[in-house]
């Protein structure tokens, strides 16, 4: 493995792929703050421009592009509430609020150390955990699947304070309702589309997340005649773009830091998961072990809250190579698109690649440590800039997020059904806002929706409609079982605090 | 029981999924599929008994803490118009083309929302959209139909 190691190190530090992690980085960071345009259609459009280079260069160019983009996608969810990429959502519940109190740059510089803590520790976890990971990572079966789902959903806890429950799990329903639309994934029977060729393919998820969000934001503003740039108007621009994070908060971080990176890169390992499963869980998880005096802080602009999706997310971006490059399965979307060009390369993944290409296998796990490092030296000097976005006026903030949202469903289909769609959606959600209905347990349920439904469908028919494969493995136990006991902690705490 | 808007939203939710169950039951899977334990409609129908149950609990049970919101003081003239704004801009992209219709989109949103500086309006909106349409078209090669900039003989 050394061997390996040294082989990566010295293909990853060539002033070629040093320079092609800086390119990728960069075009990836000012891609995933487009709404619409995630790291998939970044790496899509690299895929091309590869082509010209060995195949160790083209990944690591691509690796690049992968992590700029979900850091890009950050800076539009903190600054905007505009999440750029699906694994960015969690990162607006705290860091919008953040943000709205005059502190854009701290809240930018959390994300920015969050996401390299969370590269660089799933870094080292891939260096030593990739092969025999690969071997966990199948053994997960879809029970096993199907309750980690239900682990998912009690991420719900952290939005469903003071007697909000109800209202937390109506909008999970209605997430799940809305994921419901379309063909069904195994029959391929229409449901809920009305007879509407538009809705076939179901509802974009970026959609939902520009209307419930972005859109429905920006008319919430308008509607209680709020002024997100209030907050920036009362601060200097120096203290707006300060990136100084005190010693209290650095103390919080060190904590949710490497507890997050764990998540993340475990739900990463798993194909199909990724990172926006993972930073929703990793939020969730992270409420629940804070005390009672940071978890009233959740929602309102916490350091924790901030810290653990940013972590996740960056580091189930790296967990997410380890099923692409030792068994050839991709874990999201984005390593799909790089598994292709992988295959174009003519490189056949697979559990000897890492002995096969080691050149390859290593130089992508230590290239995606410098990119890290080179993400970090690139933004961190460019965030006290870009935080000044919030000393631009309501009057032309307002009309530019809609653009934004607007461009960015629009690119996705180039049909203006989508954007009648997402105005109606924004609309509804404006109005539910209004009534303290949550939306981040509707975003969260969608996600986990189409996951949920198929691998209930598999285990239900692998088991001949029987319920037993909920306690028939261990594993699959073994993760209810936390389920359960977070719900009962909750319970528990709850009633505990009410008794005081 | 008290009667606020919540409720009222409590009970459009319990309408909209036994609407939802409804339609759900009526979902035509195949034959053979039918008395599978698990088809294409057994999903959505747990959604609409689910939908029922939380949204019924939620119609029946106390709501210690009521929200009320003062509707005086919204500014719904402003986000009419917005939406308003955003509908057309939807009707008309595909016929005039993203440049044109995104450019007065955003002049359009600036005047209601009260904003009177001209110049900077219309850098904001013209010019600013002019380099953001070069960045995705120009850079990143994403296809935008424009028949305007087609007419005049911008766009190929």
């Amino acid at each position: 493995m050394i061997e390996g190691i040294l082989i990566g190190l010295s293909t990853a530090l060539t002033l070629q792929n040093i320079f092609m992690v800086m390119i990728g980085c960069f075009f990836g960071t000012i891609i995933g703050m487009l709404p619409g345009l995630g790291p998939m259609t970044a790496i899509a459009l690299m895929i091309p421009i590869t082509y010209g280079f060995d195949p160790a260069t083209g990944l690591i160019l691509m690796a690049g592009v992968y992590y700029g983009a979900v850091f890009g996608g950050s800076t539009s969810s903190i600054l905007l509430n505009a999440p750029g990429v699906p694994g960015t959502v969690a990162t607006s519940f705290d860091g919008y609020p953040m943000a709205q109190q005059g502190k854009a740059g701290k809240a930018l510089a959390i994300a920015a150390w969050s996401s390299f803590a969370g590269g660089t520790f799933s870094a080292i976890y891939l260096l030593f955990l990739a092969p025999s990971l690969s071997k966990v990572s199948l053994s997960f079966r879809s029970p096993d699947y199907f309750a980690l789902m239900i682990l998912g959903l009690t991420a719900i806890a952290a939005f469903s304070s003071k007697g909000q429950f109800l209202k937390a799990m109506m909008m999970v329903v209605l997430g799940l309702m809305l994921a419901s639309v379309g063909q069904d994934s195994l029959s391929d029977i229409t449901r809920f589309t009305f007879d509407n060729m538009n809705l076939t393919d179901g509802i974009s998820f970026v959609l939902v997340v520009m209307a419930t969000f972005a859109m429905s934001e920006a008319l919430t503003i308008i509607l209680k005649r709020n002024d997100p740039t209030a907050a920036a108007k009362q601060v200097s621009l120096t203290e707006l773009g300060s990136i100084k994070i005190n010693k209290d908060d650095r103390k919080k971080m060190y904590k949710t830091i490497p507890r997050s990176s764990v998540i993340g890169f475990l739900i990463g390992v798993l194909p199909g998961a990724g990172a926006t499963i993972a930073s929703f869980l990793a939020y969730g998880m992270e409420r629940n072990l804070v005390n009672d005096d940071e978890k009233q802080k959740f929602g309102k602009g916490s350091v924790n809250g901030l810290s653990a999706p940013e972590t996740a997310n960056n580091a189930a971006c790296s967990g997410s190579f380890v099923p692409m490059l030792t068994l050839g399965i991709p874990g999201s979307g984005t390593t799909a698109v790089m598994l292709g060009a992988l295959l174009g390369f003519g490189v056949q993944p697979g559990p000897r690649l890492y002995m096969t290409n080691p050149e390859i296998f290593w130089s992508i796990i230590m290239s995606m440590y410098i990119g890290m490092v080179i993400l970090l030296i690139l933004n961190l000097p460019l965030i006290p800039y870009i935080a000044r976005i919030l000393a631009v006026p309501k009057n032309y903030l307002i009309p530019l997020i809609l653009f934004f949202s607007i461009t960015g469903i629009y690119v996705m289909s180039f049909n203006n059904f989508d954007i009648y769609l997402m105005i109606g959606i924004a609309v509804v959600a404006t109005f539910l806002r209004l009534y303290d209905f949550p939306m981040p347990p509707l975003i969260l349920a969608f996600v986990l929706g189409g996951l949920m439904e198929e691998n209930l469908r598999r285990s239900l028919l692998l088991s001949n409609g029987s319920w037993e494969f909920l306690w028939d493995r261990t594993l699959t136990l073994c993760i209810l079982a936390t389920t359960i006991f977070i719900v009962f902690w909750q319970i528990y705490k709850t009633l505990k605090k009410n008794v005081k | 029981m008290n009667i606020n808007t919540t409720k009222i939203i409590s009970l459009l939710f319990f309408i909209f999924s036994a609407l939802y169950l409804y339609t759900a039951y009526q979902i035509q899977v195949f034959a053979f599929d039918e008395n599978a334990p698990f088809n294409a409609k057994t999903f959505p129908i747990y959604l609409g008994y689910a939908g029922l149950f939380f949204s019924g609990l939620k119609l029946i049970l106390p709501d210690p803490e009521t929200i009320k919101v003062e509707h005086r003081n919204l500014e719904y003239k402003k986000t009419a118009m917005l939406i308003i704004i955003a509908i057309i801009y939807g009707a008309t992209i595909l016929k005039v083309g993203y440049f044109l219709t995104t450019s007065f989109f955003l002049f359009g949103s600036y005047y209601f929302l009260g904003e009177r500086r001209w110049l900077l309006m219309f850098l904001l909106s013209f010019p600013f959209v002019a380099a953001f349409m070069y960045l995705l078209h120009g850079v990143l090669e994403i296809y935008l139909r424009d028949p305007f900039l087609k007419l005049i003989g911008v766009m190929g």
